[in-house]
């Protein structure tokens, strides 16, 4: 055990204060300290994207960062994708291509699709595609996925 | 895969980081970048750090610039910045082009050039870049500032010539000439994998024969280099099949290639053929 | 929101492609997973780092809850049966005793009140190991004088399957050709992205444990833990709550989830584990690891006339509960002569125990192997007779149903001529050979696979039974309701995790009871709230649990009828059930079927006696099994300087039966298909001579990203099969099983000109250029 410091994560607009080791990665401060649960690990070593979040606009992988740097940062995690009963067109996309099968890497790729997509909504097919490797799936093939993400991007620049 | 414990530092000056640095570096104190080859060997606990000097606050070190001969970038300048042409020179068209390669979108938001080459990771495309380029490093503690030259940095796998109280605190690239060719191809199983082999190659072309040609080949080897075989293999030659599968020839020869349960010497020189060759091939301005 | 495609009327809901019920919670980030839980307690396992030896000491740090074998008295072994085959019974202690035999093999496990401290004081615990050379390769365990693992093991052989067909030598014999192929398949890793996690609760109250766990089968988890602790079955819960996929590995009674219930009764607390990555690769369930060598005999017409099989699987340190480790080798045995016309048929299946992680069911279990071993010695043969590989399968393929195979197993209506013209026809060969010839001239080595492949789905008990199972986990049972508000209730036994089956059995149930999916709830998963059953595995789910679903509808609509009839006061041949009314034919007379169910609880009084209160129904399904078959063609191309294969295309036509939702079938198959394209060419688990394992990380061990997965292109033929009462056939593991086969077919079909066969899987560029650096140096030498 190290000394635990106070900080607050903003996340979804929402502040959270907790106490937490340096040592603390956000993606566990996250689930275990705000109790944010939607966001999943994977691997822990940075290959998988299961807790791929959106800090400061940029979506990063939440097991590589700790908790303490995040303080004071805006983070946004799949709990706050839908607007009350609106869905954000990626997780609309998502259910109408079959995007998702057992939903456990489901969050990071919404989170990462989304996070590119807000930096570079005319992103090509084929860089978009470099995007979505970012991220393993083991349920889809990807077929689905590709298809919502690709779905929703035109949603999303048409807005 | 939890990191074992450790005491963070957040500097906000660089005086202040070099002196925290001097301070904790004896308590296997190290510093914390862009955190994404540090952060996932603290998880297997391969790396258990006492101290962490956490630069991400530190001001000017973010810093990117170009004094019209050479870039400088600063320690907090991500890989994500290269995204865009950053210096209206070849090189700038060569680190967007290379550093598309770097593993994937949300790690390139993070991980930061410099941390790269403090990692040392045998396959780093920006460690080929900077020994293939001949880039400068600016290496900075409490007892004082020394610059290194690539071939002297690179001292093995995840191995360099910086003091444990040394923070690289910026690379330094010469700009190519503004009719500079250069090329690029790695080869890895998956998409964003770390390189089994890559090379990347710049040279110009005058009186239509190659002239100051650059071969660096990574991840074929403990360290990126360049390889003289090659360049020599391509120099005074006519830019086509014939000296590029030369070149690729002399560059497989060269290497004394890294083995492991799955590759062997052999296959590594394959790997580096077919390489540098396609760098060649695929070469623009 | 958009309205989901759940309501509406008029309409079959079966055979349409709607949006699944379990999404808008899953990307919400809305679903329970075991490690969402928090608990009081956190345990970390400390494994051992010898694959083989005696464990000398332990040293524990001082004043740390520390648990090892010793501490377990009175918890007996995990021992799975097998009644046949030579099953010899192994042990595997729920922490190793005395012994460790694998690299990863739980030792001791920690307590702590955080997994940073937990993992913290693990670090201080120091296994003193008197290390052993251990046996990590199968061939080596068969050695005279080998090791022996197990002392009730002798030979290091836990079964040996033999079956020889009268007749055999005498056809062989008569041959005019032989082929043989010498198959290795390497080790894999299911690697679902959501490893294992358990999370067990004690009640004061009840003095109940509550066991939220990742598995496939929740009620066997129960029987099989009671058991091994030795406690009432009744002071057990276990909830699979949303699981992060299986594919296999979660059907298996893992030690570690014993260890938490015993804990949480000990410490009348909550204890928690969340199995990280790297334990997921040492320690989780592997398989595939298997040499298979096949030989082929054809008359001069390349008909073929009999198969000579021996399988050698690696089954790791322990046997899985409950398949056993015969679920491999037995598998091969059973299925080896796929979907091919072959009366003769000579096996030896032998399971070998080794020093590596425990082997398991995986996705296909041994069928992506076996189909990879028998396609592959389909397309040499092909070549030895100067035939195109389509021509072959032409020439073999089972025509006449139903089938009774060389093994005695029946074959009910299938498509495998079909679904191969079909896919020859999609993929235009002719074109291909043409694409291919010009690109051979530039250097381009492109090349063309097929697989042709029965897949045995949704089989009950009896076919568990004739393996010998002491559990045959067969049959599934569903209790339906309509409650009193008019809304619909499924509590089924099997275990969905990802399949989407809470909206395919809605959809059978509104087809037949005339409401619409949005309005029924199918709960699963929990011991508690859930009939016992068995569980989402083998294909199985909708064929069984949809099949008990549906009979339980059918009773649900008898009822149904039956109340209408009275209240409508109107002969039952007459009642339609739609759109959630019951109407009596020709007029405007109707009532709603909420209102129906309201006054089965309310006014009984109504129905004399002669109509049971309430608006619960049960079905159970047992059914004998049914094959889904398909043709899948590969197309690749190969980079001879790097051996690198990119994936160009990939084509299927399948024949699963009744689709019930084609979206929901589509995605299986493509998730098999990807499985499958990591198990030709990428996943890999690597032990080193020492027995300890080079691929413990998701950079070393590689399932394909999107860039590997090409275009899927799916075509369906829907043969409604006899065997299968919803007349749907599985498909969950079709997409895995052909996948390799068809890849490897199309790597050895680009390198053509080369003359090199690759007969290993993955088919790794090392592999792939190590073949083809020896002809070149053959061709220098020769120079």
């Amino acid at each position: 055990m190290s000394e635990k410091t106070d900080i607050t994560l903003t996340i979804n607009g929402n502040d959270h204060a907790i106490k937490v080791e340096p040592r603390r990665t956000l993606v566990d401060a996250i689930r275990e300290d705000c109790g944010q649960t939607g966001t999943h690990i994977g691997c822990e070593h940075g290959i998988c994207g299961a807790c791929t979040v959106i800090v400061d606009g940029e979506p990063v992988r939440s097991c590589l960062m700790f908790a303490v740097q995040a303080a004071g940062k805006k983070i946004r995690t799949v709990e706050g994708l839908a607007t009350d009963d609106t869905l954000h067109p990626m997780q609309q996309a998502f259910m109408d291509h079959h995007g998702l099968q057992c939903g456990f890497c489901t969050p990071g790729f919404l989170m990462l699709a989304v996070g590119v997509l807000e930096r570079e909504p005319n992103i090509s097919d084929d860089d978009l595609l470099d995007v979505l490797s970012s991220n393993l799936c083991r349920c889809t093939g990807y077929q689905g996925i590709i298809k919502a993400v690709r779905a929703a991007a035109i949603e999303m620049r048409g807005k | 895969m939890k990191p074992a414990p450790f005491i963070r530092h957040v500097p906000k000056t660089l005086d202040e980081a070099l002196k925290v640095l001097a301070e904790v570096a004896p308590e296997d104190g190290r510093i914390l970048a862009g955190g994404q080859s540090l952060v996932p060997i603290m998880a297997f606990r391969l790396a258990k750090p006492a101290h962490l000097v956490d630069i991400n606050e530190v001001e000017g070190l973010d810093r990117l610039h170009s004094d019209g001969k050479t870039l400088s970038i600063g320690a907090r300048v991500r890989h994500g910045a290269f995204h865009k042409n950053v210096v209206d020179n070849p090189l700038g068209k060569l680190l967007t082009f290379v550093g598309h390669h770097i593993a994937h979108y949300p790690i390139r938001m993070r991980g930061t050039f410099c941390g790269s080459l403090a990692h040392a990771d045998p396959s780093s495309e920006w460690c080929l870049v900077s020994a293939t380029l001949d880039a400068t490093m600016i290496a900075k503690s409490a007892r004082g500032e020394r610059t290194i030259k690539a071939t002297d940095y690179f001292q093995g796998i995840m191995s360099t010539a910086l003091a444990e109280d040394e923070l690289l605190a910026e690379v330094r690239l010469p700009l190519l000439a503004a009719d500079a060719k250069f090329g690029f191809n790695e080869f890895s199983r998956r998409a964003g994998d770390f390189a089994m082999s890559a090379s990347l190659v710049t040279y110009t072309v005058k009186n239509g024969k190659i002239a100051d040609a650059h071969v660096g080949v990574g991840g074929a080897e403990p360290s990126p280099r360049r390889i003289a075989e090659a360049e020599t293999a391509l120099n005074g030659q006519t830019p086509g099949d014939a000296a590029f599968r030369a070149a690729a020839e002399a560059a497989a020869s060269a290497i004394e290639p890294l083995e492991d349960h799955q590759t062997t010497g052999e296959y590594r020189r394959d790997l580096v053929r077919a390489v540098v060759r396609r760098a060649l091939e695929n070469s623009q301005s | 929101m958009s309205a989901p495609e759940t309501k509406g009327t008029g309409l079959k809901w079966v055979g349409r492609a709607i949006r699944r019920l379990e999404d808008p919670a899953l990307v919400r980030g809305q679903g329970h997973f075991t490690a969402d839980l928090s608990a009081t307690h956190w345990v970390r396992f400390v494994r051992s780092a010898d694959a083989a030896g005696k464990i000398v000491n332990i040293g524990k740090p001082g004043g740390k809850m520390v648990i090892t074998a010793a501490d377990l008295t009175g918890v007996k072994k995990i021992t799975p049966m097998l009644h046949k085959f030579s099953y010899r019974p192994i042990g595997q202690p729920i922490l190793a005793d005395g012994v460790v035999r694998f690299v990863g093999e739980a030792v001791a496990a920690v307590v702590a009140p955080s997994e940073e401290e937990a993992e913290d004081i693990a670090d201080l615990v120091e296994i003193e190991i008197d290390a052993t050379a251990p046996l990590t390769d199968a061939r080596d365990a068969l050695k005279t004088g080998a090791p022996q693992i197990h002392a009730e093991a002798p030979g290091n052989i836990i079964l040996e399957g033999k079956v020889k067909t009268p007749g055999f030598d005498a056809v062989w014999d008569g041959a005019a050709k032989t082929i043989m192929l010498d198959a290795r398949s390497h080790r894999q890793n299911a690697t679902p992205m959501e490893a294992r996690a358990g999370h067990a609760v004690y009640d004061a109250a009840s003095g109940r444990v509550t066991l939220n766990c990742t598995t496939q089968m929740p009620h066997l988890m129960r029987t099989a833990i009671a058991d091994v602790l030795g406690m009432p079955e009744s002071d057990l819960r276990v909830i699979a709550p949303d699981v992060g996929g299986g594919f296999g590995q979660k059907m298996s009674l893992c030690a570690e989830y014993v260890v938490l219930v015993w804990l949480a009764r000990k410490l009348k607390s909550s204890v928690a584990w969340t199995e990280d990555r790297r334990e997921n690769l040492i320690a989780s369930f592997h398989s595939r690891d298997q040499y298979i060598t096949l030989e082929a005999a054809f008359d001069k017409d390349a008909k073929l006339l009999a198969l000579r099989a021996d399988v050698v699987s690696n089954i790791g340190a322990y046997s899985c509960f409950p398949t056993t480790s015969g679920v491999e080798p037995l598998m091969a045995m059973a299925e080896m002569p796929g979907p091919y016309d072959v009366q003769q048929y000579q096996c030896l299946a032998r399971g070998v125990i080794t020093n590596t992680c425990t082997m398991a069911a995986y996705r296909g279990v041994s069928r992506p192997v076996i189909t990879f071993t028998l396609e592959r010695l389909m397309d040499k043969a092909a070549l030895a007779f100067g035939i195109d590989p389509v021509d072959i399968r032409r020439r073999n393929l089972i025509d006449k149903f139903p089938y009774k195979s060389a093994m005695g197993l029946e074959y009910d209506e299938a498509t495998y001529k079909e679904t191969l013209e079909m896919a020859v026809k999609a993929i235009d060969v002719p074109a291909f050979r043409a694409r291919q010839k010009a690109a051979r001239a530039k250097g381009q080595y492109l090349g063309i696979g097929f697989a042709t492949f029965s897949e045995r789905t949704g089989y009950g008990s009896p076919a568990f039974a004739a393996r010998g199972m002491e559990i045959t986990p067969g049959w599934e049972t569903v209790h339906l309701t309509i409650d009193p508000s008019g809304f619909v209730e499924a509590r089924i036994g099997s275990s969905p995790h990802g399949q989407g089956l809470r909206t395919t059995l809605a959809q059978i149930i509104a087809d037949e009871i005339g409401v619409t999916p949005d309005i029924i709830k199918v709960i699963h998963g929990d011991t508690d709230t859930s009939p016992y059953g068995w569980g989402t595995f083998a294909s199985r789910s909708l064929v069984i649990s949809g099949g008990a679903t549906l009979i339980a509808a059918r009773k649900i609509r008898a009822k149904l009828i039956k109340i209408a009839s009275h209240l409508l006061e109107a002969a039952p041949e007459d009642i339609v059930l739609e759109a959630g009314s019951a109407k009596v034919a020709g007029t405007d007379r109707s009532i709603t079927i909420a209102k129906m169910a309201r006054e089965a609880y309310t006014q009984t009084h109504k129905f004399k006696g002669e109509i049971e209160p309430g608006m619960t129904e049960s079905g159970t399904y047992d059914p004998p099994g049914t094959f889904s078959n398909a043709c899948h063609v590969a197309i690749v191309e190969v980079d001879t300087e790097t051996g690198h294969v990119r994936m160009e295309k990939f084509l299927v036509a399948e024949d699963a039966g009744k689709i019930i939702n084609p979206m929901i079938a589509d995605g299986q198959v493509h998730g098999g298909i990807a499985q499958g394209i990591g198990n030709a060419l990428l996943e890999e688990i690597i032990y080193d001579d020492n027995g300890g394992i080079l691929t413990a990380n998701l950079a070393d061990y590689m399932p394909p990203t999107a860039r590997e997965i090409p275009e899927i292109e799916l075509h369906h033929i829907e043969t409604p099969s006899t065997q299968s009462i919803t007349k749907a056939k599985g498909l969950g593991e079709g997409g895995c099983i052909g996948a390799p086969a068809a890849i490897i077919n199309a790597i050895n079909d680009a390198l053509t000109p080369f003359g090199v066969g690759i007969d290993e899987i993955p088919a790794t560029p090392q592999r792939i250029r190590a073949a083809l650096r020896e002809v070149e140096k053959a061709a220098r030498k020769t120079a």
